[in-house]
């Protein structure tokens, strides 16, 4: 006799109301699995459409269009003196490589005549072609008097002309129908073509969108973050072994950890703002320069790092510390030969995706100046500098149409960086990992 | 309550080895200890000796307070938060208060091994060679792995690593871990080894040959060791201490405990009447 006979068991789960039942949660179930599936794929999809969509773009930005013209390097038409046997020529700033570019191009066309006219042939170069001339023949002084092929970039407009030709060729665009002609012929010699343009990593900034590069740009993201690296990493981990390990539990240090723990949501403008109170007005350092940067962003990292620390610290069982203690190890060598490194993973992956948030950070940049034009590549931690997100942000405030793939260009570059910067956190995390 | 104890005045300095009343040399002891966390008065009054060349065992019902006495003998309940303990203390008559010997060097002194195996996260070389690292003892080298060896012959394992010093210590089984903790705790040359329930987490093989090497390593070290299994406390115990609520019931020879208590809790625990 079972003291629960309520209902009997039997015929309860045999019933016909116990068997939809059991049906109604089944279906729910399979519903709560496609609902799972679902919200995955519509992420995943997101994901893609914006990883081809800049890639689309982007890849544009690694490739220029170059014209092949015959040059000659006439000491008469740059104005450079012919050196003596066993000199080297002297290039001057004066040396005119635009008179050289033109002569050229009116070899070619020799249809071209008037003031107007060469000016639109010339147009058809990009303002950056004279001085990558210069680049060469200082590179190369033997060359002087010499005439050689070589690959001219090509101004935006003939980059986009090009583009859009296979579209529709009545499109708006600034190229004049002279222009049309003349690089229809250029074409058909095969003295046209989109060619890769290692400029883009190389260069610093610029006000044509054919020269312009990031290589300034990451320098200036290297160099900041090597400063944020430095200063936040050993302070943070520092921070965290304190607060978790020896300081009292008490209102203050509640107080403090509720603090730390509002600071990580502060909006970043804010660290900018205190980045130019601090280290540009009191201290009077300069501006634009990655030492500030990466100071800015180490305030703004601190708190990710200590909170990341302090949840892997206080992950590690209390056995550990029990049984080092056990042995007669200072509470300071119980922390550093048991508890760091087993924490270590958790803080270095932290760590790393502090940083990699600070990489992506344009709003404290813009406080202390780094938002600046630099054509420049930065030798130092002090000179000025720019940063990958800050020059995204400049190149997609230009009007120019040829920064719109630069963006996109620069965009991948970044995302690269920070899937490298997560691969080395999983990497790290796999390494430092022990196992028990 | 009752005390099993002289309550004889102690020597001021450690003199001469003192005895307890049944003529056995005192190696720890501890005279009107209590211990509080917050404002539960966890023990009670309470006034013990650890007889040097014997096993002395801290028998009891859960939270009688047995591990937390025997954590009083090295101090580590100093690390827990408001935790305070009062009363006299004293190591070879020293007392070990924190004004008067240095923790580190009473831990030293005073090993402990835990109720898990919990051995750390390295090698079983490095597991052994902690304590030595730690302190600044032997270097590096043969002299190293002299103490490496010796204690880990100590605890009766070295034959089954000998070949595998450098695998992981988590490699090991249960019983070959706690083995290598009380291996770990030899490693220091301590004085008094306390252990802390060091069987729980073993299967009764393993707990068998803890129980063994327990009485091989007796005489060599003054031993108290908190179970909650009675035969084992009969079996390598030679005085035993029955706790309950936080005080001390009854104290004295393993045998006359568990054959003839003198007093009737004593005598309704180990008869299985509770606990």
């Amino acid at each position: 006799m079972r003291n629960c006979a309520m209902v009997d068991p039997k015929s309860h789960w045999q019933s016909q109301r116990f068997k939809s039942r059991l049906r109604r949660r089944n279906r729910f179930e399979r519903q709560f699995r496609y609902l799972g599936i679902a919200a995955i794929a519509l992420a995943g999809l997101s994901l893609s459409v914006l990883l081809v969509s800049v890639l689309a773009n982007g890849l544009g930005a690694t490739y220029r269009t170059e014209i092949a013209l015959d040059i000659e390097f006439d000491p008469e038409i740059l104005g450079i003196e012919v050196p003596g046997a066993g000199e080297t020529a002297e290039i001057t700033a004066s040396a005119d490589f635009r008179a050289v570019l033109r002569t050229s191009l009116m070899q070619r066309f020799p249809d071209a005549e008037g003031r107007s006219e060469v000016r639109e042939l010339v147009a058809l170069l990009s303002r950056g072609a004279a001085a990558e001339l210069a680049d060469r023949l200082v590179e190369d002084p033997a060359l002087l008097g010499q005439r050689i092929e070589a690959w001219i970039p090509a101004s935006d407009d003939v980059n986009f002309w090009l583009k859009s030709e296979a579209g529709d060729s009545g499109s708006n665009s600034r190229l004049s129908e002279r222009q049309v002609a003349w690089i229809e012929a250029l074409a058909a010699d095969d003295r046209v073509a989109r060619r890769f343009n290692g400029r883009f990593f190389s260069s610093g900034d610029s006000r044509e969108p054919e020269l312009a590069g990031i290589g300034g740009a990451l320098i200036g993201s290297a160099l900041t973050l090597l400063v944020t690296l430095a200063v936040s990493f050993p302070l943070g981990v520092a921070a965290a072994v304190y607060l978790e390990e020896f300081a009292p539990d008490n209102r203050w240090t509640r107080q403090l950890e509720i603090n730390i723990n509002n600071l990580a949501a502060v909006p970043s403008i804010v660290f900018g703002l205190l980045g130019l109170a601090v280290f540009l007005g009191l201290f009077g350092m300069p501006r634009s320069a990655p030492v500030v940067g990466g100071l800015t962003l180490a305030l703004m990292t601190l708190p990710v790092i200590i909170i990341a620390s302090r949840a892997s610290i206080a992950a590690v069982p209390f056995w550990i510390r029990e049984s080092a203690r056990g042995l007669g190890a200072s509470p300071v060598q119980v922390v550093a030969h048991q508890v760091l490194p087993i924490a270590m993973p958790g803080i270095v992956t932290g760590t790393l995706l502090g940083l990699a948030r600070a990489m992506g950070e344009t709003a404290p940049l813009l406080m202390i100046g780094m938002v600046a034009f630099i054509v420049d590549v930065p030798t130092n931690f002090t000179d000025a500098a720019s940063a990958l997100p800050v020059q995204i942000f400049l190149w997609a405030d230009s009007p120019e149409r040829g920064f719109v793939e630069k963006v996109s260009g620069a965009i991948l570059v970044l995302l690269a960086l920070l899937g490298i910067l997560n691969g080395a956190a999983i990497l790290l995390r796999q390494k430092f990992e022990q196992h028990w | 309550m009752t005390q099993l104890i002289s309550e004889r005045e102690l020597p001021s300095a450690a003199a001469e080895p003192r005895t307890d009343a049944g003529g056995d040399i005192v190696k720890m002891s501890a005279r009107g200890v209590n211990v509080y966390y917050g404002d539960v008065h966890a023990i009670q009054d309470v006034s013990l000796e650890i007889s040097k060349d014997e096993v002395t065992a801290l028998i009891g019902p859960s939270g009688c307070g047995k591990s937390t006495l025997l954590r009083c003998f090295n101090r580590m309940n100093d690390d827990i938060v408001g935790c305070r303990v009062t009363g006299d203390i004293r190591l070879d008559g020293e007392p070990i208060a924190d004004s008067e010997m240095d923790v580190v060097e009473l831990r030293a002194r005073v090993g402990m091994v835990f109720q898990k195996p919990y051995p750390f996260p390295k090698s079983i070389v490095e597991n052994v060679a902690y304590g030595q690292r730690i302190h600044g003892l032997a270097k590096k080298g043969a002299e190293l792995d002299a103490v490496v060896e010796n204690s880990l012959r100590g605890a009766g394992l070295w034959d089954e690593v000998r070949d595998r010093l450098d695998s992981p210590a988590n490699s090991l089984s249960g019983g070959q871990q706690q083995r290598l903790c009380i291996a770990r705790a030899l490693a220091v040359n301590p004085e008094v080894i306390l252990m802390d329930e060091p069987c729980s987490a073993l299967d009764p093989i393993a707990t068998a040959k803890v129980e063994e090497l327990i009485d091989e390593l007796r005489g060599e070290y003054a031993i108290a060791i908190v179970t909650h299994n009675l035969q084992q406390a009969a079996r390598v115990s030679q005085k035993t201490a029955f706790f309950h609520m936080g005080e001390l019931i009854e104290f004295g020879s393993t045998s006359e405990i568990f054959t003839n208590p003198k007093i009737q809790k004593t005598n309704d625990y180990i008869t299985g009447r509770y606990g």
